[in-house]
């Protein structure tokens, strides 16, 4: 179900998309959800359907409701209108410890008074699982996450990101129709983190278990969902796959909350039902993009280019559209990565950014040189709000 | 530079504990005079403790005191910590604040007037005085104070815990018994321990409250020493001292003990 059939959006190619299959049932469904705390609304209507074995990210800043709608899966907040079912049934009245999902806590919440196997154990004691079923299975869980050795341990003896992992192993235990992780990874340091997002991803699939986190960081996002849904004031912005959120963001919001933007405000005086050509003061050679969609002509339209499509030139390339000319204000360098702050005539400045991709560098690029920039007219998304 | 106590430090906690603790050391060694005479030394001896035990009046007082402390700590225990969970977990409802100050205001108010009113109601409910009085007048004094230690510590307890627990299956009431409680347990523990001393040694209410067959300890040795005071006052009063440090040290050692038990 992609929006652009004839572009392919996007590195990464998955055969994984049961939301795109009419006849496949959600696992979970939020059908017109809100929830207001005192005057003000957290979750505005949001209507959303996740799939059995899927690994779904709410995204978005703090307050925009995300963490509230995963309670209400939870079940420690009750939704004011609408209607949340898991496997079809509704969910309204149940209380949190009659609901087959698990939820790690950003804080994670492990018991201080218990070992890291007493911990691991609980969920299983409230099923009334017999000893030594529940045994094996912490057993299993503590391999599963790599703690063998710290079954006896307090939580207050282990490092952060033991913790991360004997809360995960907890949650994991009951065998939940669904787990939810809250900002799971925001405690950790910055190389645990983005080892420990492999580690997840690879984990749900192993397990096979649909996974639910919320994040407010993108990357993390970005790395472990198959699905994206990136929230605004309550509601849902976009949804979709990572790439089709960044390459193919749906509002200015969304461009600008994933990654890098460069925003361009234009007039529409062309569309030839493939090519939209574009005048903005800022362009004075002006702009071409590539868009499907119908776009009224004399229609104001925003184009989104990212930084890392801007093509960076020391000599003039052929005059035409998309073609760009300022002097380098700034130059952050970042070992894998150089972005470019270019300042345009009229003051706007605009960032473009390169991978270092060999060492040695013929003709360097130098603050205050006269640059010009470039970008194909596929790499543009053409916004309408 | 040089670290350590200096001149100063010394000889304020050398001032500060003389003149909290000089009369009790006092009291102490003069319980264990061979002579009558409280203020005059006549060698050492354990006469005194010998013959308060055979001191029945003394002996029942003392026993009288031990039950009204015992059960109006345990009772004050329970009440002041739902209270406190109350207060700590109800978020903001009608009248929190009413609430919360009217839960604190006996720790103010003169144990006279506590003592009095407490008084008018059992004579014009027509409550005979006696054990149960002054139980239920102890009560009420002592609640404050355990629902002011439990809150403090419910404040700092992560309620992410107990949602942890409902969110792996236990129901409310057993996400309480089997993760909120075991870690509130110290602050439990400390708030019935200063119920049963403040109980102990309680003497305006519970003359107010008793009455005839429940009298107990502080009034026995409050009218005793009126007729003078002989040196089985300080033994019994060495032995409270005794009994309140031995709970004071076991409370303290068995928290040390948690804190430090894993391997």
């Amino acid at each position: 179900m992609n929006a652009k059939p004839r572009l392919n959006i996007g590195a990464v190619r998955s055969s994984f998309a049961p939301w795109a299959d009419p006849s496949a049932k959600p696992l979970v469904r939020f059908d017109q959800v809100t929830k207001r705390f005192g005057g003000e609304t957290a979750v505005d209507a949001v209507s959303l359907d996740i799939y059995e074995g899927e690994f779904f990210a709410l995204l978005g800043p703090s307050g925009c409701g995300k963490s509230t709608l995963m309670r209400m899966l939870a079940g420690f907040e009750t939704p004011d209108l609408g209607r949340i079912t898991l496997g079809g049934e509704d969910l309204a009245g149940r209380p949190p410890h009659l609901r087959p999902v698990n939820m790690m806590f950003q804080s994670y919440a492990l018991f201080p008074h218990l070992t890291v196997a007493q911990n691991v154990a609980f969920g299983l004691r409230q099923q009334k699982k017999p000893k030594d079923e529940i045994a094996t299975r912490v057993d299993e869980m503590l391999a599963l996450v790599r703690l063998e050795g710290l079954a006896h341990r307090k939580p207050d003896q282990l490092s952060g990101g033991q913790k991360q992992r004997v809360a995960l192993a907890r949650a994991i235990a009951p065998k939940p129709r669904m787990l939810l992780l809250d900002e799971p990874l925001g405690a950790l340091d910055r190389k645990l983190r983005e080892e420990t997002q492999f580690e997840l991803m690879a984990l749900q699939q192993r397990l096979g278990m649909t996974f639910l986190i919320v994040t407010h960081d993108q990357e993390e996002a970005m790395i472990t969902a198959d699905r994206i849904a990136v929230m605004r004031a309550g509601q849902l912005a976009q949804i979709g796959r990572p790439a089709e959120v960044y390459e193919a963001p749906n509002s200015r919001y969304v461009a600008d909350f994933i990654g890098d933007v460069n925003l361009f405000e234009a007039k529409v005086i062309e569309d030839d039902g493939d090519i939209i050509r574009l005048v903005s003061p800022e362009a004075p050679e002006g702009l071409e993009a590539i868009e499907d969609d119908e776009i009224a002509i004399g229609s104001t339209a925003w184009l989104a280019v990212r930084p890392e499509k801007m093509r960076v030139h020391l000599d003039p390339p052929p005059p035409g559209p998309n073609r760009l000319e300022g002097t380098v204000a700034d130059i952050g360098y970042l070992g894998d990565w150089t972005t470019y702050l270019v300042e345009l005539p009229g003051g706007r400045t605009i960032r473009a950014a390169r991978a270092n991709a060999s060492r040695v560098v013929d003709r360097p690029v130098d603050w205050d040189d006269k640059v010009w920039l470039t970008f194909a007219p596929d790499s543009a998304v053409v916004l309408t709000r | 530079m040089r670290r350590g106590p200096s001149a100063f430090n010394i000889a304020a906690i050398v001032l500060g504990m003389g003149f909290l603790y000089l009369p009790i050391v006092l009291l102490v060694i003069y319980s264990f005079n061979e002579s009558r005479l409280v203020t005059v030394w006549g060698g050492f001896s354990t006469r005194w403790y010998v013959s308060q035990f055979q001191n029945e009046q003394l002996l029942a007082a003392a026993w009288v005191t031990l039950r009204v402390a015992f059960v109006s700590a345990t009772l004050a225990t329970i009440l002041g910590t739902l209270a406190a969970l109350g207060l700590v977990r109800a978020g903001r409802f009608r009248g929190r604040t009413l609430f919360s100050s009217m839960t604190y205001a006996p720790l103010v108010m003169p144990e006279v007037i506590l003592g009095l009113s407490l008084l008018l109601l059992f004579v014009s409910v027509g409550v005979a005085r006696g054990f149960w009085t002054v139980m239920i007048a102890h009560t009420t004094l002592t609640l404050c104070y355990a629902t002011v230690v439990v809150q403090a510590r419910l404040v700092s307890f992560d309620e992410a815990l107990e949602e942890a627990a409902r969110d792996l299956g236990a129901p409310p009431w057993k996400a309480f018994a089997l993760v909120t409680l075991p870690n509130i347990a110290p602050a439990v523990a400390a708030a019935w321990m200063l119920a049963f001393t403040l109980s102990l040694d309680d003497l305006v209410i519970a003359s107010f409250t008793s009455g005839p067959g429940a009298t107990t300890l502080p009034i026995r040795i409050y009218s005793a020493v009126r007729l003078g005071v002989s040196p089985e006052i300080n033994a019994i009063s060495t032995l409270l001292i005794g009994l309140v440090a031995t709970g004071v040290i076991a409370v303290y050692l068995l928290n040390m003990r948690r804190r430090t038990a894993a391997p």
